[in-house]
């Protein structure tokens, strides 16, 4: 088959995990959308894989580390995930904002104090 | 040659130990600078006598070279007849002043750093006298300004003291700049900035009369700055809020007589250029006139003295412009005798009553037996009545007026209608300083004392160390006439090739007025003991008590726009260049409060920005390359 | 045409629809199922590339564990069941977020066509085949070192979400879900 199918499948699946990791307000659903992005990098490996047929199938090997890695990181991210609404009561993103400039026209300092 | 030397040396001495030790031991300050005024004293008396000795007297030190690229310098120093006449005067009124001082400013915070400029002012003069070399000449004028400047001021806590400095040094500095190129063009005339050098090319036609009258036009700048004449005179009134001993050495007998003396000195250079003369006399003649109608209406004693001081010297300036060295020093050295008594005497007056004002004073002769004596001596010799020296020096320059209106000058350049102005204005100030002169005794010797609660209750006789100079002063001033009786004899010793003229007319004329000046404010203050004899100018009385306006015209055209101009300069640099320094600050931190409207704390959106970055690098790789 | 790559085409539809689904729904749950689809159509792509390791290994991890997890992230942080209207970011930001993937997409695409536009996979004769048998050779043989990293890898992740999870014996700071308010401070772990 064309190299280009596997490819473009890739492509949109990345750029679909994207838009999910940017616009969804859940902490889940982006990590579902990074899911994604995994996914689409992985199936960009496996395809490169087959074509170029490597010898020590460092493709299919990576994937699989990709695999092992998205799991770990699932598992992290949930924990942090529950962490936060336990203490917040919130799985938000937009109402995480502490590091937020707060007053950013308002708080200006005093300017006649550096004459 | 070494008597020159230490007649410098000796007062620079006591005012550097002066200097440096008088804040740490007070008590030697008095003995170090009257010491070093004392020394001084002997070395110029020891001259002076060489001087009457050996007439004509012309030795030369000549110092080190200073190679200046073109015409080289010398650190040279002359003793001739006028240097060691002048020096005495100079020397005897600073010893009388040093011991005269400690009494008056007895109590003073600040009496060590006084002394110590007093010596360093007599040091300064001496070198002034002794210079024959125009830059050290130079540098000896500008340190007397300097000291000036500093014992104007010496009580800085009151303005007046403060205004009054300032003002000297500022208007005679602005004399001085005439007075340094002055200094340079003579001294491209004449290829030397050696005095004599210059006196001698002057002798042997070697200056051209262009170049005489540009150098002595600027140098006459200088004069007119120092010796206060019209029109830079109008601080040494101001100069009056000093001390009173100061007044009387460096505002009456020394530093404005030092203007006198560089004509003098360089009399050959100025005799080339008719033009500087006919000048001198027009100033000579406005401000004796002027300042002697001012003095008339002041209440204040010492600006009485000062306009007189002015009016004087305008009459050394006028001997001058006549053609007469020989009349002009003679009045110089009158003058430092008699000017110096009056300054001491009204200082002890002063000391006495409390206050400076004429009219809270009255009927002290009884009470100030001794001042009252050598103050009525003195003015006396300040109007001009003989036998006492004013009269003597007085009709010197007036005879050398009469001289040169009738016959043309004997020295050959001056202008006949100079000499008629300079012989009746002359006369017409007679008049009017003998007015002002007896006005001033009566007010404060005779009638009722008029004190008003500022006066002391009993005002005693001054303390001896004031006392004892008044009386050693009163010597000069009525023997120092001697000198005018013998035609040659004073012209011999200061090695001029001259003659006073005294001529009987004029004797009888100008004595005449001086009577009738005199007689005239006595009869108005029989009339009334209580009034002010000058009341009777009225309306005149504010204009003249005001010097004519001229310090007012002077606010007008100068002192405001300059510091209309400064207020300009500081506005501009408050609001333009300091508004853009700070301003870029402002600007600065606005900038970044609107950057940081962009950390709103939201991740997703510091992702998206990432995202959109990366992209349109990759997209700038991918077309670009 | 072969029916491979129909079949290839096909499934991968169902896996960007899938993930469209999964970025697009407003219900939480059927977000979370629509990503077994998109993962199980992606297990099925590896099939018809002859991965036949990997796309196992892909149902049973991401499939069987990673989507439980998030299923039991989901249950955990009591997400709402049904319609819920604030699980998208405001318009703004999801133009921006738009604007951003599908530039990204573009971008990718545009290269990839650019430069593998006439290359075809042939998938004949392998001689590798992509059985276990060879991935596991392959693995054990070259990729130990770094399979063995993994393994540490995982017991710290493991290790990571015990110790962020637990919550302290006794300590003051405990909070309970039910007792929480707005600015609580951070529990200690």
């Amino acid at each position: 088959m064309p190299l280009l199918m596997p490819l473009v499948v890739a492509a949109l699946l990345f750029s679909i995990g994207i838009y999910g990791v940017l616009a969804r307000r859940n902490a889940i659903l982006v990590l579902m959308s990074v899911e994604l992005m995994l996914n689409a990098v992985n199936l960009n490996l496996v395809a490169f894989d087959v074509w170029l047929r490597d010898e020590l199938l460092s493709g299919q090997v990576f994937t699989l580390f990709v695999i092992t890695i998205a799991a770990a990181e699932v598992g992290l991210g949930l924990a942090i995930v529950l962490l936060v609404f336990r203490n917040r009561a919130t799985s938000q993103l937009d109402e995480l904002v502490e590091l937020r400039e707060a007053d950013a026209l308002r708080g200006q300092p005093d300017v006649r104090a550096m004459r | 040659m070494t008597a020159v030397v230490l007649a410098i040396l000796a007062p620079t001495v006591a005012a550097a130990v002066g200097f440096f030790s008088g804040r740490r031991w007070p008590r030697t300050a008095v003995p170090v600078a009257v010491a070093g005024a004392g020394v001084a004293l002997a070395a110029a008396v020891v001259l002076c006598a060489r001087a009457v000795r050996d007439a004509p007297l012309g030795d030369a030190l000549r110092g080190p070279r200073v190679p200046t690229g073109t015409i080289e310098l010398g650190i040279d120093l002359r003793l001739d007849g006028l240097a060691a006449l002048v020096s005495v005067a100079v020397a005897a009124v600073a010893f009388a002043v040093q011991v005269y001082s400690p009494a008056y400013l007895r109590g003073d915070p600040r009496y060590s750093s006084y002394t110590a400029l007093v010596s360093l002012f007599t040091a300064a003069m001496m070198l002034v006298v002794f210079a024959d070399d125009l830059f050290v000449l130079l540098v000896g004028w500008e340190v007397m300004g300097v000291c000036s400047y500093f014992l104007i001021g010496h009580h800085w806590e009151q303005e007046g003291a403060r205004a009054g400095a300032v003002k000297a040094f500022v208007v005679t500095r602005l004399g001085d700049v005439g007075f340094l190129f002055g200094i340079f063009a003579l001294a491209f005339a004449a290829g030397t900035f050696n005095i004599d050098g210059a006196r001698l090319a002057a002798l042997d036609n070697g200056i051209p009369q262009s170049s005489a009258t540009v150098a002595t036009l600027l140098l006459l700048c200088g004069v007119v700055g120092k010796s206060a004449q019209f029109p830079l005179h109008t601080w040494l009134p101001d100069a009056m809020a000093g001390p009173t001993p100061v007044s009387a050495l460096i505002h009456a007998a020394t530093m404005v007589a030092a203007g006198i003396y560089l004509v003098a000195r360089l009399y050959d250079v100025f005799l080339l250029a008719p033009a500087t003369l006919a000048a001198m006399a027009v100033i000579a003649a406005v401000t004796m006139l002027g300042a002697a109608l001012a003095a008339l209406a002041q209440d204040d004693i010492k600006r009485v003295l000062a306009y007189s001081t002015v009016s004087q010297l305008a009459y050394m300036l006028a001997g001058l412009a006549v053609g007469s060295a020989a009349a002009a020093t003679f009045h110089l050295l009158t003058h430092a005798a008699f000017k110096a008594l009056l300054f001491l005497a009204a200082g002890a007056v002063i000391h006495a009553v409390g206050t400076n004002q004429m009219p809270d004073m009255g009927g002290l002769r009884r009470a100030m037996p001794v001042t009252f004596v050598t103050m009525t001596l003195g003015l006396a010799a300040l109007a001009g009545l003989a036998p006492l020296a004013g009269f003597f020096s007085k009709e010197a320059v007036l005879g050398a007026a009469e001289e040169s209106a009738l016959h043309g000058s004997s020295a050959g350049p001056v202008p006949t209608w100079a000499g008629w102005l300079v012989l009746v204005v002359g006369l017409l100030t007679v008049s009017v300083t003998a007015a002002y002169a007896a006005r001033l005794w009566l007010l404060t010797f005779f009638g009722r004392p008029r004190g008003s609660g500022v006066a002391r209750a009993a005002p005693h006789e001054a303390p001896p160390a004031m006392r004892w100079p008044l009386v050693a002063l009163a010597v000069p001033t009525v023997g120092l006439g001697a000198l005018g009786l013998q035609r040659d004899r004073l012209p011999q010793w200061l090695g001029v090739d001259e003659q006073l003229h005294l001529g009987v007319v004029t004797s009888v004329i100008s004595t005449a007025l001086a009577l009738a000046g005199a007689a005239a404010v006595v009869l108005m203050w029989r009339r009334d003991p209580a009034a002010d004899p000058s009341d009777r100018l009225a309306r005149l009385r504010p204009a003249f008590a005001g010097a004519f306006y001229v310090d007012e015209l002077y606010d007008r055209v100068f002192v405001r726009p300059v510091s209309a101009a400064a207020r300009a300069v500081r506005w501009t640099d408050d609001s333009v260049v300091d508004a853009g320094v700070v301003g870029s600050g402002h600007t600065a931190t606005r900038l970044a409060g609107w950057l940081r409207l962009a950390q709103a704390g939201n991740v997703q959106t510091y992702l998206t920005g990432m995202l959109a970055g990366v992209v349109i690098v990759a997209v700038g790789v991918v077309t670009l390359t | 045409m072969t029916a491979v790559e129909v079949l290839f085409g096909l499934l991968g539809l169902v896996a960007v629809g899938a993930a469209l689904m999964v970025v697009t729904t407003r219900q939480l749950v059927h977000a979370a199922l629509w990503l077994v689809v998109a993962l199980g159509a992606m297990a099925g792509l590896y099939l018809l590339l002859s991965a036949e390791f990997v796309a196992w290994v892909q149902v049973l991890i991401y499939v069987g564990a990673v989507v439980v997890l998030l299923l039991f992230g989901l249950m955990l942080t009591k997400a709402p069941i049904g319609f819920s209207d604030d699980l998208d970011a405001p318009v703004a930001q999801r133009v921006a977020a738009a604007i951003t993937a599908g530039a990204t997409g573009g971008i990718v695409i545009t290269s990839l066509v650019d430069a593998f536009h006439g290359a075809r996979i042939e998938l004949g004769d392998d001689p590798r085949g992509g059985s276990a048998a060879a991935a596991g050779e392959a693995l054990f043989a070259s990729w130990v070192l770094p399979f063995e990293v993994l393994s540490v890898l995982l017991l710290a992740a493991l290790v990571g979400a015990i110790v962020l999870s637990r919550r302290d014996v006794g300590s003051d700071t405990d909070t309970d879900i039910e007792s929480v308010t707005e600015t609580d401070a951070p529990v200690r772990g």
